[in-house]
């Protein structure tokens, strides 16, 4: 902050600018507004060989899908002197709101915590730009959130000029104060409603490059930390609506299965807190005066059930479809003496629930319904839930609630939606929770998926790279689908005729090697399951697959993994971060036998990263006990380099990379659905094992590489995709064997299968017994 | 409808409510204490860590039947208060390194590492990686590796 100190507010004319419109909102204290649609990159042409991820990726999709749309987003000065701001986005642990506090003071010059950013409720108008996912908050709301708080604070100077009877020219700006040349001084707070203006009007302004940022670019501690730790961070399931008494879902014992009929709904009623008892398309509602009485509820509950999506299909015969629908590879033209590789690698379907289960509040009433929940894509929620309560969209209210994290979940309304069809059934507010065993065996699965790979090598080049990657169907029903129909006559040559899943891929998708002639290609069937986006969709399976091939090549062609990848790699960006790596985690270090190193890199959101780990594959660390807990091999570090351009706050932007680091312990080495007669056998955490504090890394390091782009990248999955495939990679060096299907412990069934019917366990009692 | 008496966060407190409810539920639909978080309802996930005289325990796993007139149940936001201050130096060592992400998980991350280092501590050791190996909260966001941080840092301020 020193050198704003010194600085007089028409320093910045001396930089490079970039001038915007926006507008003074009329009102009684001063509002300023910006198109969110503003300042968003342009896409480049397509020439024919780079892939189209490179030039043009989801990301511009969805900042292209917002251009036509007038969509403003407002900041308010308060009374206070603080600024209000409504993002258009959900938070879900990303740290989106921190962010976007910080670009917001940087502009206001106002400490970051005076800048309250909340979330906004469903707002239709904004059409296809009320999307949180694919990474891209910062990258789209940057410049319109810049331009609105520009315009705010040359507000504030032109009535500061006139409170203090001086010129904009000879006042500073500082820490929400304006002083002039005579060190009088007027703060934020005295010049909220001077600052006001009567009328509606469009102004410009310029924005001034990063080289005189002062908070952009620093480590800041998130906004809402305080509140985490305290207990007070409010999620939906805190929420104090009155009426709205906990309730939950009876489910039925295999997948999608529904209700045919209920055998004892008096005597469930009859049970102690218990208000209400009906069936549902999915299952049979509760609703008591606690959680633990629906639990016990939904115990009780006979029920008749009718068959589900997928009876009597296993793994196995989801698999066998799979084969069935793979493009074959192409045979490629090449001279006799090359060698070729192929492999084919596999992924199990996987839970993408966060901690804080599926849950919504619901007050549905004849006339009208709100609901609260997290949300990543209120407006489709609320197009859903007023179709399927039967009330125009305009007589429901979707507030966006803070979420316990997503992970891709979130870009469903699953529990909006069954909350506001129960309220209405039951015609009470309900608190809707799913039990934690609900969500494995009911809730959104990363769909199943193989990646069959085959390379040709002559004289050391790698002369063809074809990848056929064939998944259960991904459900992109969310928006971004509705984005991409939308959008047809804008997306690059050759997208046009592809379905949404193709297209997605075909936009994230990016090999960053110069293989040759590169053909990448998806296919995807069986629509059966309840899937979604995870965290990072495609990539964490395809950059998996690919990197376990190129340390494959390295092998083929005597050369180090670290070395290959720098003579292949088209991009110094990626380059850059793998040497990074490379130094910071002493590449090639001599390890113990069972030990190794393993190196990834991956490309995507318009950034770089690459990881390095070393792993711990000795039996004596593999049978580690842990009670109820799977061990298996223990990544004992795990360096990781990101660039993902002007980056706005270092300290969030690491925190997103350690949690990419933990999903891509999880992807590789624990975390997976079993499927089988028909349903999941996962029914809690000891069950479905995401990375625990046994496995995490006993030594990580995050580099934030230094950038001069004047545009921020994405960063909330830029971190998954190279830390599968490290992790991979390093298990292979230190067993001698590739692994070719993740994760690595899927064969073993490391607990006893919990009972489907009732499909949720009943609460222990003993819980006094574990004290520590 | 049994009556039930005990010591919440420094205060007296009777509920009305049936024996066989679990006290995690006592305290969040009852009582409105929302600081111990649902994860598992089956004593897993740790996220509705809480104390019961001084130790770490589940209270979803606890009927408040089980619970005497003077056993002292803490929760996260009675927990400065142990220590009388605004915020208990483990919380000051989560917010030095900026642990939290989505945050569902963290009350019940610090009510377990405060037991962990006092149980540590008791045993005249300092922390070990060992010991964090045996914390089992999940975090789902994967904030590992600055918990661990945190916890060696709070460790040395409690
Ligand atoms: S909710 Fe108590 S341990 Fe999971
Ligand atoms: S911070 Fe999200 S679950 Fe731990």
């Amino acid at each position: 902050m020193t050198d704003l100190e010194s600085r007089p507010s028409f320093a910045r004319t001396n930089l490079r600018r970039r001038t915007f419109v926006g507008y003074l909102l009329g009102g009684a204290t001063l509002a300023v507004a910006a198109d969110l649609s503003l300042g968003n990159p342009a896409y480049a042409a397509v020439p024919s060989l780079p892939q189209i991820s490179e030039l043009y990726d989801l990301g511009d999709l969805q900042t292209d899908a917002a251009r036509p749309t007038a969509n403003l987003i407002r900041i308010v000065i308060n009374t206070d002197g603080t600024a209000s701001f409504e993002l258009p986005r959900m938070e879900v642990g990303q740290g989106i709101t921190t962010s976007t506090a910080m670009i917001i003071a940087e502009e206001l010059d106002l400490p970051v915590d005076k800048v309250h950013v909340s979330l906004a409720p469903a707002r239709p108008e904004l059409m296809f730009n009320q999307l949180t996912g694919g990474s891209n908050t910062t990258v789209s709301t940057y410049t319109p959130i810049r331009v609105a708080a520009a315009i705010a604070r040359n507000a504030l100077l032109d009535a500061a000029a006139i409170e203090l009877g001086s010129i904009v020219a000879l006042l500073t700006s500082k820490e929400g104060v304006i002083t002039g040349p005579t060190g009088a001084s007027v703060s934020y707070a005295d010049l909220a409603t001077k600052a006001a203006s009567p009328t509606t009007k469009a102004v410009s302004v310029t924005l001034a490059p990063r080289s005189s940022f002062s908070v952009i670019g620093t480590p800041q501690n998130r906004v809402d930390a305080l509140a985490a730790v305290t207990g007070r961070k409010t999620f939906t399931l805190d929420l104090d609506i009155p009426g709205a008494l906990p309730t939950m879902v009876c489910r039925p014992p295999t997948l999608n299965g529904s209700p045919q009929s209920i055998s004892n709904r008096a005597q469930v009623l009859a049970m102690p807190g218990v208000t209400h008892v009906e069936a549902v398309g999915t299952g049979v509602a509760v609703r008591a005066a606690t959680f633990g009485q629906c639990i016990d509820a939904v115990r009780a509950l006979v029920v008749v059930w009718n068959p589900g999506s997928v009876e009597g299909e296993s793994d196995a015969t989801v698999l066998a479809k799979l084969r069935a629908a793979e493009i074959p590879l192409a045979v490629p033209a090449i001279p006799l003496l090359a060698q070729t590789i192929e492999a084919e690698f596999t992924f199990m379907f996987r839970s993408s629930a966060a901690l804080e289960p599926n849950c919504a509040v619901a007050d549905v009433r004849s006339d009208h319904a709100t609901v609260w929940a997290g949300l990543k894509a209120p407006i489709v929620a609320q197009g859903e839930i007023a179709a399927a309560i039967g009330l125009p969209v305009d007589k429901v209210t979707v507030n966006v609630v803070t979420g316990g994290g997503s992970f891709g979940h979130k870009l469903f309304n699953d529990a909006a939606l069954e909350a506001a069809k129960i309220s209405q059934k039951m015609g009470v507010p309900v608190k809707l929770m799913w039990h934690r065993a609900d969500e494995p065996r009911q809730g959104r699965v990363h769909p199943m998926a193989t990646s069959r790979i085959r390379a040709t090598v002559l004289l050391g080049q790698v002369l063809t790279f074809e990848q056929r990657h064939t998944s259960v169907s991904t459900d992109f029903g969310h928006g971004l689908g509705e984005m991409i129909s939308h959008n047809l006559d804008k997306l690059p040559t050759g997208l046009g005729n592809l379905g949404f899943a193709e297209t997605i891929f075909t936009l994230t998708q990016e090999l960053p090697y110069d293989f040759g002639v590169v053909t990448q290609l998806l296919n995807e069937c069986d629509m059966r399951f309840n899937t979604g986006s995870m965290r990072n969709i495609y990539s964490p399976d395809v950059a998996c697959a690919n990197e376990l091939m190129v340390d494959r090549l390295a092998a083929l062609t005597g050369q180090d993994p670290v070395a290959f990848r720098l003579a292949f790699l088209k991009n110094s960006r990626v380059k850059d971060v793998l040497r990074k790596v490379a130094s910071v985690g002493q590449w090639g270090r001599s390890m113990p036998a069972g030990m190794a190193q393993g190196v990834a890199v991956h490309s995507e959101y318009k950034g770089a990263t690459a990881v390095l780990v070393e792993i711990d594959c000795r039996p004596a660390t593999v049978n580690r006990p842990i009670t109820n807990g799977v061990t298996g091999p223990r990544v004992t570090k795990a360096v990781i380099a990101v660039d993902a351009g002007l980056v706005i706050n270092p300290r969030g932007l690491e925190a997103q990379m350690m949690g990419g680091v933990s999903d891509g312990i999880a992807l590789a080495l624990t975390s997976s659905l079993h499927l089988r007669d028909g349903h999941f056998l996962e029914a809690s955490w000891d069950n479905y094992f995401y990375t625990r504090e046994w496995n995490a890394p006993l030594d990580f390091q995050c580099i934030v590489m230094p950038s001069t782009s004047e545009q921020p990248g994405g960063a909330g999955e830029a971190g998954v995709a190279a830390s599968v495939s490290a992790v991979a990679c390093a298990y292979a060096r230190a067993t001698g064997t590739m692994p070719t299907r993740f994760p690595i412990n899927h064969d073993q069934l490391s607990f006893t299968v919990k009972p489907f019917v009732p499909p949720i366990p009943e609460s222990p009692t003993d819980g006094l017994s574990y004290t520590f | 409808m049994g009556q039930h008496t005990f010591i919440l966060n420094g205060s007296t407190v009777t509920v009305n409510v049936d024996d066989d409810v679990r006290l995690l539920w006592v305290l969040r639909d009852v009582l409105g204490i929302t600081g111990p978080k649902y994860g598992c309802g089956i004593n897993v996930c740790k996220a509705c860590t809480s104390h019961i005289n001084g130790k770490a325990f589940n209270p979803c796993s606890v009927q408040v039947k089980d619970i005497g007139p003077t056993d002292q149940v803490t929760t996260i936001e009675g927990l400065p208060a142990t220590v009388g201050a605004e915020l208990h130096p483990m919380q000051e060592a989560w917010l030095e390194n900026d642990v939290a992400q989505c945050g569902y998980c963290q009350p019940g991350q610090i009510m377990a590492a405060v037991a962990k280092v006092n149980q540590v501590h008791a045993a005249g050791r300092e922390i070990t990686d060992a010991d964090l190996d045996e914390i089992r909260n999940i975090c789902r966001c994967g904030t590992y590796s600055r918990i661990r941080t945190a916890i060696r840092a709070g460790a040395e301020a409690m």
